[in-house]
C-alpha cells in the first residue's frame, strides 16, 4: 500500500470511531427448535402503560420465548394490572397461562426507577417471587434481564443467562472489532478494533478483562485487555507464534500457546506477562489449553497420537491421558463451569459438528448439525454453549442447550465468530 | 526528494491522526514478558474502546515502514525481485493436514538456502498458514508446523537458526477467499518473507 493510502485509511479509521453508535445494532435472534413442553406464562404489560418502548415486559417477554423453554400467552384485554392489585387468576388461568408476571415502573424524584415485579402461580394461586430494584434510568434493560433470570430460574430450576454479558469478534469490511453484548446481543460495543485478524477471546473469571490474541504486529501476540479503561497489556509476544489463551479459575495466570521452543507448546504464564513456564514436551501439536473449574486439570488439543484428539493432564503439567477416541479429528474443547460436561468439536463425515460428553460417564451427543460449527463456549449456568457456525457464506453465533433441544442463532452484518460468556454474577460498572 | 516525501508524508498522517482525536489519545500501557521479540517496524491503527464512564478511549501510534530488505546488496535485492529467478518464488504448498515438503518444492527451498548462506545477515519470516476448515486454534498450531517445517529444511541445507523466525496465520489470512478444495489448495502454504521487503 501507498503511503498516501495508508494516511487515507488512518483517518478513514479515525472518522468511523468518532461516529456514535457505530456498530450498535441488535442482534436478530431466530430459534430453531425448542424444548418439547414449554411453560405457558403471561407476561402483563408493565404499569404505566403507554411508555411501550420502555416496557421491560416486552424484553422478559422476548428472553422466555428465546429460550425456548417457556410459550407466551396472550394477555392483551386483561388490562395493565401493576403489581400491587389483586390478581384476577381465573382471568389468566383462561388464557391457558400457568405463570404470571405482573410489574410496574415507578419514577423517582431523583431522576431514578424503581422496578418492581411479581411471579404468581397462577394454578396454586401463589406468589413465587416479588423484587424491588432502585436503579439509573439507563438500567432498565438491563434490569429486565435480571428479572427475566428471576423468573427463568424460579420456574424451571435453573439459573438463568439473560443478564449476562458476551464477547465476540466482528469481521466486517475487512476489519475485525472485539465486542461486548448482553447475553441477547443487544447493547454492543467495540472494545477493540484492527484492521489485522483478532481470535480466540475469552474473559476473565472476575469478568474485568479480555485475554485475545492479535496479529496486529505482524506476528499473533496475546493481549488481556482491562474492559473499564481499554488499556490493556501483550502478556506474551515471544519469538513466534502466541496464542490460545485461557484462564486459569483464580484469574492469576493463562495457559498460552507459544512456538518459541519448538512447534505450538503449552505454556503457564502471568496474567501480567512475565516469564513462561513449559507444560508440555510432547514434539507434537500441542493448543487449545482450558482449564477445569477446579483449576486442577488443563484439557487441550494435541495430535500426538497422530490425529487432534483432546487430552487432560494435571494444570501443572506432566503427563496427559486421552479424553475422545471416536473420529479422528475432535478439538476445541471447553468444560461447563458445573463441571460435569466437555464440549467440544468434532468432525464426523458431513463436516463439523458441536458435542458434549458427559465427563463421569464419557457419554458423548452430538448436539449440532454443521456443516461448519465451532468455538463451544458453555453459558455460565452450563446448560447451553454458544458457538460459531457457518450458514449462506456468513458467519453467525449460534446456541444450542446442553441436552440438544434448543436452538438459537444470533446475527448481525458481518461475520461473527468465536463467542464467549462472561463468568456469572458481575456488573461492569 | 524521494525519501523526504515519504517523510513528509508520515510526519503529516502521524500529525492527522493526532489531530483527529486529540482528547482521547493516551499511550497504551506496554509490559513486556522476557525475551521478548523485536517490536515490528510497521504496525496497523488499532484502537480500543474502554467500558467505564469517563475511560479514555485510545489508539497506538503508526509507526513509519522501511523498504531495503535487511543484509543484502542492490544485487542480492535484485535477484529476489527478478520474476525470472526462482527465489522469486516464496510459497510452499502443502497437502490437507499435512506439514511435510513435496519433492518439487526441493528445488525453491535450496536456491533460498544458499541465498542465505551467501547473505548471512538477511533474515527470512517463514509464515505458515492453512485451509479455512477446522478449529482456528488448532490451525493455528498447524499453520506453526508448516513454518518450522520449512525452517528445517533450509537449516539442513545450512541457513543459521537466528536468519529465520517462524510464525503462524493459520486460517485468518487466506490467499484465496472461496470454500471449495480450489481455494483450500492454495491456502495450505508456507510464505518467505525477507525482513525489510
Amino acid at each position: 500500500m501507498s503511503k498516501f493510502a495508508r494516511l487515507f485509511v488512518v483517518f478513514g479509521l479515525t472518522l468511523v470511531a468518532l461516529l456514535p453508535g457505530y456498530a450498535r445494532a441488535g442482534l436478530s435472534i431466530e430459534i430453531v427448535g425448542g424444548a418439547a413442553s414449554r411453560i405457558p406464562i403471561a407476561i402483563a404489560p408493565f404499569l404505566p402503560a403507554g411508555a411501550q418502548g420502555d416496557d421491560p415486559a416486552k424484553v422478559v417477554r422476548s428472553d422466555l420465548q428465546n429460550s425456548g423453554m417457556f410459550s407466551l400467552a396472550d394477555s392483551t384485554g386483561l388490562g395493565v394490572p401493576g403489581e400491587a392489585q389483586t390478581v384476577l387468576y381465573p382471568q389468566w388461568r383462561t388464557r391457558g397461562a400457568d405463570a404470571l408476571v405482573v410489574g410496574q415502573v415507578i419514577k423517582m424524584p431523583d431522576g431514578r426507577l424503581n422496578v418492581r415485579f411479581r411471579l404468581y402461580d397462577v394454578i396454586r394461586q401463589t406468589q413465587l417471587a416479588g423484587f424491588s430494584y432502585l436503579i439509573p434510568a439507563n438500567k432498565l434493560r438491563a434490569t429486565a434481564h435480571r428479572i427475566s433470570d428471576v423468573i427463568y430460574e424460579k420456574l424451571t430450576g435453573v439459573p438463568g443467562n439473560f443478564g449476562g454479558r458476551i464477547a465476540f469478534v466482528l469481521k466486517h469490511k475487512g476489519r475485525y472489532e472485539l465486542q461486548v453484548a448482553d447475553a441477547d446481543g443487544y447493547d454492543n460495543v467495540m472494545v477493540m478494533r484492527s484492521p489485522e485478524p483478532v481470535l480466540s477471546p475469552v474473559w476473565s473469571p472476575d469478568g474485568t478483562r479480555l485475554a485475545y490474541v492479535s496479529f496486529e504486529r505482524k506476528r499473533p501476540v496475546v493481549f488481556v485487555q482491562n474492559l473499564a479503561t481499554g488499556r490493556r497489556i501483550a502478556v506474551a509476544h515471544f519469538p513466534g507464534s502466541n496464542s490460545a489463551p485461557a484462564w486459569s479459575p483464580d484469574g492469576k495466570k493463562l495457559a498460552v500457546v507459544l512456538s518459541k521452543d519448538s512447534s505450538a507448546q503449552i505454556y503457564l504464564i502471568g496474567a501480567e506477562g512475565g516469564a513462561p513456564t513449559r507444560l508440555t514436551r510432547s514434539g507434537a501439536l500441542d493448543t487449545e489449553p482450558a482449564f477445569s473449574p477446579d483449576g486442577n486439570w488443563i484439557y487441550f488439543t494435541s495430535d500426538r497420537g497422530g490425529t487432534p484428539q483432546i487430552y487432560r493432564m494435571r494444570s501443572s503439567g506432566g503427563s496427559a491421558s486421552r479424553i475422545t477416541f471416536d473420529g479422528s479429528y475432535n478439538v476445541s474443547p471447553n468444560p461447563s463451569p458445573d463441571g460435569r460436561y466437555l464440549a467440544f468439536v468434532h468432525q464426523g463425515s458431513d463436516g463439523f459438528h458441536i458435542a458434549v460428553m458427559e465427563l463421569a460417564t464419557g457419554q458423548t451427543q452430538i448436539l449440532t448439525d454443521g456443516p461448519s460449527d465451532e468455538y463451544p463456549h458453555f453459558a455460565p449456568n452450563s446448560r447451553s454453549i454458544l458457538y460459531s457456525a457457518h450458514e449462506g457464506g456468513r458467519e453467525v453465533l449460534a446456541e444450542v442447550s446442553v441436552d440438544g433441544s434448543v436452538k438459537q442463532r444470533l446475527s448481525i452484518p458481518g461475520d461473527l465468530r468465536e463467542p464467549s460468556w462472561a463468568p456469572a454474577h458481575f456488573d461492569l460498572n | 526528494m524521494k525519501n523526504l516525501t515519504l517523510i513528509s508524508l508520515l510526519v503529516a498522517s502521524v500529525l492527522l491522526t493526532a489531530c483527529g482525536t486529540t482528547e482521547t489519545k493516551a499511550p497504551i500501557e506496554e509490559k513486556s514478558a522476557t525475551p521478548t521479540a523485536p517490536a515490528a517496524p510497521t504496525g496497523p491503527q488499532v484502537e480500543t474502546h474502554g467500558l467505564a464512564p469517563g475511560a479514555q478511549d485510545q489508539s497506538e501510534p503508526l509507526s513509519g515502514g522501511n523498504s531495503q530488505v535487511v543484509g543484502v546488496d542492490a544485487a542480492g535485492a535484485a535477484m529476489l525481485k527478478d520474476p525470472n529467478n526462482i527465489l522469486s518464488k516464496r510459497i510452499i504448498y502443502f497437502d490437507f493436514d499435512k506439514s511435510s515438503i513435496k519433492p518439487e518444492y526441493q528445488p525453491l527451498i535450496s536456491a533460498h538456502a544458499a541465498f542465505l548462506k551467501k547473505y548471512p545477515q538477511a533474515k527470512v519470516v517463514l509464515q505458515g498458514n492453512t485451509d479455512e476448515r477446522g478449529s482456528r486454534e488448532y490451525n493455528m498450531a498447524l499453520g506453526q508446523r508448516r513454518a518450522d517445517s520449512v525452517k528445517q529444511a533450509l537449516s539442513v541445507l545450512g541457513v543459521q537458526a537466528d536468519q529465520m523466525e517462524t510464525i503462524s496465520f493459520g486460517e485468518e489470512k487466506p490467499a484465496a477467499e472461496g470454500h471449495d478444495e480450489a481455494a483450500w489448495k492454495q491456502n495450505r502454504r508456507t510464505e518467505i518473507h525477507y525482513q525489510g521487503e
